[in-house]
């Protein structure tokens, strides 16, 4: 293979790796922030005057999750760019 | 576009490279402190705008802290790293959005290099962050349990408790790299985001994203206290 082709064939597989990466990456923490929306909604609806705090907690608990998303998408970014 | 992970050097100092984030970092603090002063001089009973703005924040913040710790002292003691850490982050994050981060640039040469980039997008700033609010978590520990705070990693009591003072160990390795890595990823993700959008629709469509960031880094900011909050109290007491 000449280099041409070779350098070809190395962008297109970053940008196969990097879109593999953050897409997969996505599913656990969708899934997770769903389960974790749900319950605490649920909570809310059972016990409205407990509302404020069970909303702080979610939103810090939210990001938590969030940062195993933003991993991903660190590692695809690095992929992509360096 | 003007993507790079690492943080462009603008000049030298010595062997030191001088990068924009680095020069953000300092009208950050320049920013902080200029208000902070601003106050300081102007401080009066029946307070003005901008001070009664920032003592209605300070009390949120307390109050915020005094839910975890439960005494108002010991949040009283945690409270300036804490609250510095929440300002810095945030007043960092949102200088990042104005008009002029990012597109004021020098040409060195064949190279462009922009002068000023978000204080965060940057590892370098996150990792000081991170290590200094773990370097206060471990301290805190030692404080509060002398050398008592050694036997939560090293336990020989039981096999059992040998293999969860490893696993609490590997959590405290795992936790400057995952504050590092969550405020990074963020600002940087949302820098990324703001570029690819504006350079594609620069007319109206980047207004929800900026939008977006905003909310982002407050809560980034938030995130990043709360944790050292809770890691705190945490070390303050053995199970």
């Amino acid at each position: 293979m000449d280099a041409e082709s070779v350098k070809i064939l190395a962008e297109s597989i970053k940008a196969l790796a990097a879109g593999l990466a953050i897409g997969l990456g996505a599913i656990g923490p969708g899934i997770g922030m769903g389960i974790l929306a749900s319950k605490a909604l649920e909570a809310m609806g059972r016990n409205p005057e407990a509302a404020p705090k069970i909303q702080s907690n979610m939103i810090l608990t939210i990001a938590f999750v969030e940062a195993i998303a933003i991993y991903a998408l660190v590692v695809a970014l690095i992929i992509l760019f360096a | 576009m003007l993507i790079s992970i690492k943080a462009e050097t603008l000049f030298q100092v010595g062997g030191l490279n001088i990068t924009n984030a680095l020069f953000t970092t300092w009208v950050t603090m320049l920013v902080l402190i200029i208000v902070a002063f601003i106050v300081k001089t102007n401080l009066k009973a029946v307070p003005s705008k901008l001070q009664s703005i920032l003592e209605a924040t300070l009390e949120f913040l307390l109050n915020i802290i005094d839910v975890v710790t439960g005494s108002r002292e010991i949040s009283k003691k945690f409270f300036p790293l804490l609250v510095t850490l929440f300002l810095f982050i945030v007043t960092a994050n949102w200088l990042a959005l104005l008009p002029g981060f990012g597109s004021i640039v020098f040409k060195h040469g064949n190279e462009v290099v922009p002068l000023f980039r978000g204080a965060n997008a940057d590892l370098n700033t996150t990792i000081a962050l991170a290590l200094i609010a773990s370097v206060a978590i471990q301290v805190t520990g030692f404080k509060y349990q002398g050398f008592r705070y050694l036997t939560k990693f090293v336990n020989f009591h039981g096999v059992s408790a040998f293999f969860v003072g490893i696993l609490e160990l590997v959590s405290e390795i795992t936790k400057p790299i995952s504050f590092a890595f969550r405020l990074f990823g963020n600002i940087f993700a949302g820098e990324v985001l703001l570029v690819v959008v504006t350079s594609l629709i620069p007319i109206l469509a980047p207004t929800p994203f900026i939008a977006l960031e905003i909310f982002v880094g407050f809560i980034q900011g938030l995130v990043f206290s709360m944790l050292t909050l809770i890691f705190l109290r945490l070390t303050m007491t053995s199970h």
